[in-house]
């Protein structure tokens, strides 16, 4: 039996390592900034697991080769940065309107376009609203840490499994590339339902198709239910957050990954200061911690959404909070952090009533 | 009387929804025939394309996955890497193979990917009503070159056998006419051979198959057949491309 392993390692790398670690025996990725680490790792470490590493042609191969993976029932992975995830984007759909369990990376860069390879937050919308065409969703969590990097990708193959669908590990490059000490703990396995869809030779059973093809009307509209009855279960079971001076706050900051970092580091500096300040991370993005936005901004609270991007995820907020509330946004647009200084001036400008 | 010739228990008893004179029932039968023969129906799976063939799995009887457009070649990868054991086709059509997914098939074959392609050559879209293929012959009149292919204008038809026969991980290509019994028979020796290579580990096989198209031809069937025999194979040479022994 396995004991706890400390080790210094990047988020790129925790992230191999965890997949790994949670039984992936199959990646395939493209070459793209900043989350190299990660491949090279998957590369040299993937062949000793037992398992198999494939460069792929592209982005595009990459992704419908874990599709082919994923039929089969095994646990694959891909990992890309922004522009790299665009090109999957087709893929995903195909994955989640088939149904199959893979995880992927998104290690966030500027963009739009080949922007730049600097880290930024600036593909929420593409990540939780869908992403690719067709009405879906698919699981999306936002680690904060090298060590959140590690656990929650072990858990993501875990839900992938749970739920049939796609989870989408949303870090952005700063959390890829930097370097935290992380404590590896065996695990146990949750108990997790048959793969009685996987295409394994259809020895002594009658044959499976793996699809997202209904061409009949109905039968579409059937599927699309079901999809919908899913993600309704996700939406009721998986929400996730950590809250942080939350009861205290009369200005609750809403952040994930770096930003939240930063978002803490303003309230350490905040000290005693009003208004007083508060966080709330979410992990799953999507789902959304709704309820508890809503519950907060009951309670009176403001709120400062504050991102690696022109504001994105605070559109979630606004949603959340329906108008009980005040909403307010921080952020830095192209690439990098906002500093904690602007951070306490916006929080200090939505309490004056700006 | 003994029974010779019957419906192999691989290809589901239903009509299918192909056009009256299409390869592809035929193409679908000599694949099923294929592996009843070698009794690997348990033992195979298989990657539907997009294109005419998307349901192919409404007709084969074994495991199926459905790909992207083009993406054949990588989803059957994906399979193939994780079931080494089990025989992997993919099916794919010229607009599917030659066209969106040009890098998928080149990279699968010049890994030398131990799966077999069935390649469905008939040089139109038939799929989206008829549109140019990589493989539309020079002059041949579609609904995207109504004044016929003009290669100045969109270049000549795609050899696609001749194109990966430079790879070395692509070691068994054959090009079959299903145009008569003869050369139905001829294809159906050239996919035992493709599911040898799988079956010895050589490499990447592919058999492609010039098939009819009466719709998009707008010929007869008998003339349909006689168009590949008369005019397809002079652009794209059947035999054995690539064999390994």
């Amino acid at each position: 039996m396995a004991t706890e392993e400390r080790l210094l390692i990047t988020g790129n790398e925790a992230a191999a390592e965890a997949a790994i670690r949670a039984g992936c025996r199959y990646y395939y990725g493209y070459p793209i900034t900043p989350q190299n680490e990660l491949t090279a790792y998957m590369a040299e470490h993937m062949p000793e697991a037992g398992g198999v590493f494939i460069q792929a042609e592209s982005e595009l191969a990459a992704i419908n080769m874990v599709f082919g993976t994923a039929a089969t029932g095994q646990r694959a992975m891909t990992s890309s940065s922004s522009p790299g995830i665009s090109l999957k984007q087709e893929g995903i759909s195909y994955l989640a309107g088939a149904e199959l369990p893979c995880v992927i990376i998104n290690v966030m860069r500027g963009g739009p376009g080949l922007g730049g390879i600097a880290p930024a937050q600036s593909d929420y919308f593409q990540a939780v609203k869908g992403g690719g065409h067709g009405d879906y969703h698919i699981i999306v969590l936002a680690p904060y840490t090298v060590q959140e990097i590690v656990d929650l990708t072990q858990e993501a193959f875990d839900l992938a499994d749970l739920y049939r669908t796609p989870v989408l590990i949303l870090i952005d490059g700063q959390l890829g590339q930097m370097m935290e000490p992380v404590v590896f703990r065996p695990r146990q396995p949750p108990s997790l339902p048959p793969k009685d869809w996987a295409l394994t030779g259809a020895a002594g059973r009658p044959r499976r198709v793996v699809r997202s093809f209904f061409i009949r009307d109905p039968d579409l509209v059937a599927h699309n239910e079901h999809l919908q009855a899913k993600f309704r279960d996700v939406e009721k079971n998986l929400v996730r957050y950590a809250e942080t001076n939350a009861d205290e706050a009369e200005v609750l900051l809403v952040a994930y990954g770096t930003a939240a970092r930063v978002c803490l580091e303003a309230i350490r500096e905040a000290g005693s200061q009003r208004p007083r300040l508060g966080l709330l991370r979410p992990i799953t993005l999507w789902p959304f911690p709704t309820a508890v936005i809503r519950q907060r901004a009951a309670q009176g609270k403001l709120f400062l959404a504050v991102e690696m991007c022109a504001g994105q995820m605070v559109e979630d907020v606004r949603l959340a909070v329906e108008g009980r509330s005040r909403v307010g946004f921080c952020g830095q647009v192209g690439c990098g952090t906002p500093e904690t200084e602007r951070i306490l001036a916006a929080a200090k400008t939505l309490w004056d009533g700006g | 009387m003994p029974r010779t010739y019957a419906r192999p228990k691989t290809l589901f008893d239903t009509s299918t929804h192909y056009c009256a004179g299409c390869g592809h029932g035929i193409a679908h039968r000599l694949l099923a025939e294929v592996i009843e023969e070698r009794g690997i129906r348990d033992r195979t799976i298989g990657v539907a394309p997009v294109g005419c063939a998307v349901i192919a799995y409404d007709y084969l009887d074994v495991d199926m996955s459905e790909a992207a457009h083009g993406r054949t070649p990588a989803v059957a990868t994906g399979i193939k890497r994780a079931m080494p054991d089990r025989f992997v086709f993919s099916y794919q059509g010229d607009g599917d193979l030659a066209a969106i997914g040009t890098a998928e098939i080149i990279h699968a074959a010049n890994r030398g990917e131990h799966i077999t392609v069935i390649f469905m050559n008939n040089t139109v879209y038939g799929m989206t009503q008829g549109q140019m293929a990589p493989t539309t012959l020079v002059g041949q009149v579609t609904t995207t070159t109504p004044r016929g292919r003009d290669p100045a204008r969109e270049g000549g038809p795609i050899r696609v056998c001749e194109l990966l026969a430079v790879l070395d991980g692509a070691v068994f290509l054959a090009r079959g006419a299903l145009s008569s019994p003869r050369n139905v028979r001829e294809a159906k020796r050239y996919l035992h051979r493709a599911f040898d290579t799988q079956e010895e580990k050589r490499g990447f096989s592919l058999v492609e198959l010039l098939s009819p198209c009466p719709t998009y031809w707008r010929k007869e069937p008998v003339e349909a057949v006689k168009h590949i025999d008369e005019v397809l194979v002079k652009v794209f040479p059947t035999g054995i491309i690539k064999d390994w022994s």
